[in-house]
């Protein structure tokens, strides 16, 4: 029997499939489509203290192997994220979530961080410091090794529950930035979040999105979020979440042999809604097929 | 939602640009103003349509798509006896219960769910009036398959058929009666009838990700709030909506 479970800030997952932040709303829905009780656990919508519309349409545009989007963390509000969305997807799903912040201001951070500390059926708290389409704050704060530290330390601060920080990928050198939060007190780093891209409208010659930039992600991110999480792990202790155009059980084995403890899935649910469910069966004879009996013993081998 | 492995039965030109595309193997129910999201081999995302028709005897739907670009030209090659990956059941569709004099108004490709919201309407009893509007003649289609079904008036901006105008001149020109009216066609369409007269309900279009809630990526604002167009619509109330200045 294959071992699909993985731990994470000393708990156990059954297995290490988490649907990505803003590509799965708040979980709930997706129930309809599948028991989503096999999920090892499940990232929240991107939230801001205040609830938020977020960018003006269009918000997406297909690329070769992916999508941009600019979605602008379109959320209803860290309160009513907790008192409805939260208890919603509770009912159908009884595991612990991992809650996804994003914010204009460190303050702002704070504040929702300190909320989301509150509820109990959250596990962990992902920064997002690294959405490229907000036009403050949001990437400005996963740039720079410095401002990165900062707001990780004040929120670490005030958080009960660990501190995931999700990374950009749109950075010289990504490793740099996942020491900084180490030590700033992150209990795990995730990435990457999407790569700046743009397209435009081959009749007007003009973007098609209405901020113009948006975020790539999607298969074709695949080899470069790998070659990021390769190069984190080499950089830090703490755990390491790799993420970015994950598309199959093979491309899990490729996350945890680069270093990754865990894996969440994005843009691939938005085109194949049941993906997380068909990896999840999947996973343990593509495992037995390399020889591989717990995903735990595998993690890091690149580098061995 | 259900994603259904499709088998294409027809794939036929209707003019220069409009294709009619009908597919074998529907499993569940379709309603008329909701969509299906095509999946296209070597597309990352699938292309939206509206329902245009739905047997449930022979299990088979109809799309109507014109060729804009990459995407509905690849489909515009594909063989009756192709199967394609097809979402379907999505979205709210159109409210028509108690209603007793409904106008349907389709503008250019949103004629394609009118019709099937027309055959509906037809069936229940109550032979509608649809008001069609199309930049000229030439980009007509389906025309004979509603006389069948309803009152047609056409408006064309050329004057090459019927009304010479848009399909709001032409409402108040010809002052078309009616109780409530269902729209789907160009925002701009929709934008004047929803000013013109609230009640009505209205079918929408945005750049899709999902197709079913997924992604906020097709996000409007409503007086209630955000609505999605995939998920809370395509069709809206019309005074519900907040248009874009
Ligand atoms: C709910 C809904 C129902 C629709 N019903 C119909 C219909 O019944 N008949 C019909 O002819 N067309 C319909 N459309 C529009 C149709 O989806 C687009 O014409 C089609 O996606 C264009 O694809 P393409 O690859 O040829 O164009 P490209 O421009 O090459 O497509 C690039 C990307 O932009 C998206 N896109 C481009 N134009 C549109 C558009 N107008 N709306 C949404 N996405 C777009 C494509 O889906 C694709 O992701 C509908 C759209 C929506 C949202
Ligand atoms: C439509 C969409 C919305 C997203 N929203 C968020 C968000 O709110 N917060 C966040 O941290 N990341 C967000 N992301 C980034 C993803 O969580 C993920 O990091 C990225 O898409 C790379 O993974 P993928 O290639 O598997 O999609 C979003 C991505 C997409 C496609
Ligand atoms: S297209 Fe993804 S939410 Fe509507």
């Amino acid at each position: 029997m294959s071992n699909l479970s993985v731990k994470l800030f000393g708990k156990t997952l059954d297995n290490p499939i988490i649907p990505a932040s803003g590509t799965f709303g708040f979980g709930y829905e997706f129930n309809e489509y599948y028991d989503i009780s096999i999920l090892g656990s499940i990232c929240l919508k991107g939230t801001t203290l205040e609830e938020r519309y977020g960018n003006p349409l269009p918000r997406i545009a297909e690329c070769p192997a992916g999508m941009l989007n600019a979605i602008g963390l379109q959320n209803p509000g860290v309160d009513k994220v907790i008192s409805t969305e939260l208890k919603k997807l509770k009912k159908v799903y009884p595991k612990k979530v991992i809650a996804n912040v994003g914010g204009t201001l460190v303050e702002d951070y704070v504040e929702t961080v300190k909320r989301f500390s509150t509820a109990s059926s959250v596990l962990a708290i992902e920064l997002n410091i690294s959405c490229p389409n907000v036009k403050s704050g949001g990437m400005a704060f996963g740039t720079s090794a410095k401002s990165a530290e900062e707001l990780t330390k004040a929120v670490v601060a005030v958080s009960t529950k660990p501190i995931i920080v999700k990374l950009s990928p749109n950075v010289t050198d990504i490793s740099e930035i996942a020491k900084a939060v180490e030590g700033a007190g992150a209990s795990a780093v995730s990435l990457i979040n999407t790569l700046v891209g743009l397209r435009l409208d081959l009749k007007t010659g003009k973007p098609i999105l209405s901020m113009n930039t948006g975020g790539y992600s999607g298969k074709g991110v695949f080899p470069v979020a790998l070659r990021m999480v390769y190069q984190t792990y080499k950089a830090v202790k703490i755990p390491i979440i790799g993420m970015g155009g994950i598309s199959t059980a093979e491309d899990i084995l490729e996350m945890f042999y680069a270093g990754a403890s865990a894996v969440m899935i994005g843009t691939e649910n938005l085109i194949n809604p049941y993906i997380c469910k068909e990896i999840i069966e999947s996973l343990p004879s593509v495992m037995e097929q390399h020889g591989i009996s717990s995903l735990q013993s595998i993690k890091g081998k690149a580098h061995l | 939602m259900r994603l259904e492995n499709l088998k294409i039965a027809k794939n036929e030109c209707l003019n220069e640009s409009v294709f009619e595309m009908e597919f074998f193997g529907v499993t569940e129910p379709l309603e008329a103003g909701q969509f299906v999201n095509v999946g296209l081999n070597g597309f990352s995302l699938r292309r939206p349509f509206g329902v245009a028709d739905y047997s449930r005897a022979y299990k088979s739907l109809t799309i109507i798509y014109r060729v804009q670009g990459k995407g509905t030209e690849f489909m515009s090659t594909l063989k009756a006896g192709n199967y394609a990956e097809v979402l379907t059941g999505l979205g709210n569709g159109f409210n028509y219960s108690g209603v007793k004099k409904p106008l349907l108004i389709g503008g250019g490709m949103g004629t394609a769910p009118i019709y099937y919201l027309a055959k509906k309407i037809n069936e229940s009893g109550i032979k509608p009036t649809v008001l069609l509007g199309f930049r000229s003649l030439k980009e007509a289609f389906y025309l004979e398959q509603f006389k069948k079904i309803s009152n047609l008036v056409i408006a064309t901006d050329d004057g090459s058929a019927g009304f010479k105008g848009n399909v709001l001149e032409c409402i108040q020109t010809k002052n078309l009666a009616y109780d409530k009216y269902f729209a789907c066609g160009p925002e701009i369409m929709l934008k004047n009838l929803a000013k013109f007269d609230g009640n009505g309900e209205i079918s929408l279009e945005a750049r899709m990700g999902c197709g079913f809630g997924a992604c906020m990526g097709c996000s409007i604002k409503t007086k209630g709030g955000f609505g999605r167009v995939c998920k809370e619509g395509p069709v809206f109330k019309a005074e519900e909506v907040i248009f874009n200045e």
